[in-house]
């Protein structure tokens, strides 16, 4: 087990490296970025002299061991726009992205497992085609469109729901639902497959066979069983699309988190900013993926248990 | 007279259109064991998951016939019951012990919690209470050090214990009828004798009638009081179990016990060569210890230890011994399928070289493997033709114009029609199938074949067609074998010479003769000695193992 979680946490820091490798040069490839701060009409020498400011007059190699030693030392600059070292702004940001996505977290998980396990129980009956429709429907619809849905139903025509901010819980429900659209989706028919391949094995008849109450043999021996495979890929799953529709959710309705702040960076060309967003994010999904490593080896005792 | 604990009337099981089992009777009183016999497709499992009311779950459905089980004094119809009746008896008044203790069991739950579950349910203890009956129920199984199983998951277990503890789930609850579906068929000769043995005494002590479903003959003649034969859901004889194997009346049982290989009963091998085919000479292979990242420098585990055999032209050499002896490493290293540590081997005197792969290509074309399971090892998506002359293709022997013919003749020799070589493997039943892998070997006209537990999945009855058609094959092409199998009846049938391996070495080698009747080594006597024979003891005297021999040569279950 110890192996394993070493083994996990050395991966995790390998890719750690290579992402924060990737955000350098994919920020280089878009040219110097000196020309889109500065605005037209500015003087050669000005020009140089910002560039010798920022250190893009030196090679790239060593522009990229300047960059690496910052990264290291959590030195990642000044806002353009702001003035003010990236790192604050970005973790101001943070805690109301990462309340949206638990909240987003929480309802995908009430929602869609006992929905699975009732398509996997009643696979061959309307109950579970109904179910399966809508997941697959649910997985066809990008999250933006179920957030324009939802605010053109419960904000422009009903006048229910509040659009813009973080204010209240009210203003949880739209954003928490537009992400969790295709998350529910997902994992209900994950939890289903899961279940289903669970639902022929050999002990869940030994359970029926002790004379255990369907409920249990179902939640107990059963759902027990499937969490395991379950667990990983709602994990990645999470990870993966929290992170690519908060971005897109958060801009919709304002919410003041990392995915609004990273779409503003882009728009005005805030570099520093927009890098230390991109490595945040990357960074926290690589660890929301070690996480759920290693739960899933701990959650099996075949895994747990085992030497080494 | 007292009520039989189950009495079953004309019971009729349906799946889909299919009619599985076509009106059975039979009863079962207290303290006395049913044996249901028959072979795969004849609607023994049908019927016991019947009992349990398990079947409908399974797809299949109860078409007609009582299944009255009395208990107390009371009678009750369980066709009549409702659903949550039923769950009040199973697992109280009747459980059930299933075949795959390996995966029976939940391998997310504690032993402790899965046993206590039982208590918990029927008895209504709370858990520190039913934690330690489940410790008493595991005692009374004989698991050694029941306290500290209670927190162990069940792959820490060998299968041996892990059948241990279904039949402590089973029993918790005093049951009137245990059901026990083939619960020594996927363990050992020596796990087996232990489990029957254990069967028996808890059915002295607790009194519960018992059905117990088999294919194998040995079990029934060590088990049964009574037997009741089925053949495709029918009844095909009733009887004591001395009246059925001294006096069968039905063909089919005749047919079944003739097929049943008999410890004692000779070879049918014929005069062997004198040149060497096969020469493996100190040859051992090992196992890696974990390896990985942080991985301390393990020397891992030797399966093959300096193994030496002969085998002779139109010899079969015999190797049996437990699981995890390393028998089918044993056979994987002589075909550098696995890469062996050191020695050598020799076949027809040519070094095998893993150096050269065209060189052991070259080599490897004179050896050819059967393997076990004939469902798994032929390609679903290749019309037979194709499927065996692929070795033949591979190594060059046969162009495509001439591959049908090929297939043609090589189905005909091991018993098939030669139009057979246009359709698929799922269209074939087990034995049909293994015939196929046998053709397969044969297509490169090889001068060994290592037949890997050939037989073990399959029917008494096509076991024993399959034996005899490589008897025949050697017989007629001079082909070696070397046999794999746990089963010593079938190697004493097929073999010249037997070598019993035991923890990755060869403790014995002789002609099967005297290896059968007067073995040297503790562990082949150990071996011999929890072999069912087919011929019924006395209830009253069941053979025991001597505890001095256990003491010596633990099975390697117990190891484990």
């Amino acid at each position: 087990m110890l192996t394993y979680v070493l083994r996990t946490l050395l991966r995790m820091a390998i890719t750690l490296f290579l992402i924060v490798t990737l955000v350098f040069f994919a920020t280089r490839l878009s040219g110097n970025p000196v020309d889109f701060v500065l605005g037209e009409g500015i003087t050669k020498e000005d020009r140089d002299l910002l560039i010798a400011y920022y250190g893009l007059d030196s090679s790239i190699g060593t522009q990229y061991l300047r960059y690496l030693s910052s990264v290291f030392s959590g030195e990642f600059g000044l806002s353009f726009l702001e003035r003010r070292p990236v790192s604050e702004i970005v973790l101001e940001r943070a805690w109301p992205s990462l309340k949206l996505l638990l909240s987003a977290v929480c309802f995908t998980l009430v929602v869609s497992i006992p929905l699975g396990i009732l398509a996997a129980i009643y696979r061959t009956s309307i109950i579970g085609s109904v179910v399966m429709v809508v997941a697959f429907l649910g997985y066809a619809v990008p999250s933006f469109i179920i957030g324009i849905l939802l605010v053109l139903i419960f904000a422009y025509t009903l006048n229910w729901l509040p659009v813009i901010g973080d204010g209240t819980a009210l203003h949880f429900i739209m954003p928490t639902l537009a992400i969790s659209g295709m998350l529910v989706a997902a994992i209900t028919r994950f939890t289903r497959n899961a279940m289903l391949d669970v639902l022929s094995q050999d002990y869940m008849r030994t359970a029926r066979a002790k004379g255990l109450p369907e409920w249990i043999v179902i939640l107990k021996h059963g759902l027990r069983n499937a969490s395991i495979t379950l667990l990983s890929v709602v994990g990645l799953q999470i990870a993966a699309l929290a992170a690519s529709g908060s971005v897109v959710v958060e801009a919709i309705f304002a919410w003041p988190g990392i995915g609004d702040l990273l779409v503003r960076s882009a728009i005005l060309r805030d570099y520093p900013v927009l890098q230390f967003g991109v490595l945040s994010v990357a960074v926290a999904v690589i660890v929301i993926n070690a996480v759920v490593d290693i739960a899933y080896a701990f959650a099996d005792p075949r895994i747990r248990l085992a030497k080494g | 007279m007292t009520l039989p604990v189950l009495d079953v009337q004309d019971l009729k099981i349906s799946f889909g259109a299919h009619e599985a089992v076509k009106g059975i009777s039979f009863a079962i009183h207290a303290r006395e064991t049913l044996a249901l016999v028959g072979e795969s497709g004849s609607g023994k499992s049908a019927t016991a998951l019947s009992i349990l009311r398990l079947i409908e779950r399974e797809g299949g459905t109860i078409g007609g016939g009582r299944i009255v089980l009395t208990d107390g004094g009371r009678s009750h119809d369980l066709r009549n019951l409702s659903d949550a009746q039923l769950t009040a008896l199973r697992g109280n008044a009747i459980s059930m012990v299933f075949q795959e203790p390996m995966t029976s069991l939940n391998p997310v739950l504690k032993i402790g919690d899965q046993v206590g579950e039982v208590f918990i349910r029927h008895r209504k203890y709370d858990r520190r209470k039913a934690m330690k009956a489940a410790e008493e129920a595991l005692d009374q199984v004989r698991i050694p050090d029941p306290a500290r199983r209670l927190h162990q998951y069940p792959h820490e277990l060998s299968g041996g214990l892990r059948q241990r503890v279904m039949i402590a789930m089973a029993l918790a609850c005093r049951p009137k009828l245990l059901i026990c579906d083939e619960p020594t068929t996927a363990l050992d000769v020596t796990t087996q004798a232990e489990i029957l043995t254990l069967i028996r005494n808890l059915q002295a002590e607790i009194g519960m009638g018992v059905l117990f479903i088999t294919h194998d003959m040995g079990v029934v003649a060590e088990i049964a009081d009574r037997v009741v034969v089925l053949r495709n859901g029918e009844m095909m004889e009733e009887a004591s179990v001395h009246d059925l194997f001294e006096r069968p009346k039905a063909a089919y049982t005749k047919a079944l016990m003739a097929a049943t290989p008999k410890p004692g009963s000779g070879s049918s091998t014929r005069q062997a060569g004198t040149e060497t085919v096969l020469e493996v000479e100190h040859l051992s292979t090992r196992f890696a210890g974990k390896s990985g990242l942080f991985s301390r420098n393990s020397s891992g585990v030797l399966a093959v230890n300096r193994v030496s055999l002969k085998v002779a032209r139109g010899e079969t050499l015999g190797l049996v011994g437990e699981s995890g002896c390393g028998k089918s490493t044993l056979a994987r290293s002589i075909l550098h399928l696995i890469e062996p540590e050191s020695g050598s081997v020799r076949l027809d005197g040519k070094v095998l070289n893993s150096s050269s792969k065209q060189a052991l290509r070259e080599t490897r074309k004179d050896m050819q493997m059967v393997f076990q399971d004939p469902y798994a090892s032929l390609n679903p998506r290749l019309p037979v033709h194709e499927l065996i002359t692929e070795p033949a293709r591979i190594h060059g022997l046969v162009s495509h114009k001439d591959q049908k013919e090929l297939a043609a003749d090589l189905v005909e020799r091991v018993g098939l029609e030669r139009d057979a070589i246009n359709r698929f493997a799922h269209q074939f039943s087990g034995g049909q199938r293994q015939r196929l892998c046998i053709a397969r070997a044969l297509s490169v006209e090889p001068k060994l074949i290592i037949a890997d537990e050939a037989v073990s999945a399959l029917d008494v009855s096509i076991a024993r067609q399959i034996t005899d058609l490589m008897l025949e094959l050697q017989r007629t092409e001079g082909l070696s074998f070397l046999f794999i199998s746990h089963d010593i009846g079938v190697v004493e049938r097929v073999s010249h010479r037997i070598a019993v391996m035991y923890k990755g070495e060869i403790v014995e080698t002789g002609p099967t003769d005297r290896i059968l009747k007067s073995p040297e080594h503790p562990y082949t006597r150990r071996l011999l000695s929890a072999v069912p024979s087919p011929v019924p003891k006395r209830r009253s005297a069941p053979p025991q193992l001597s505890t001095s021999l256990q003491v010596e040569v633990p099975s390697l279950a117990a190891l484990a």
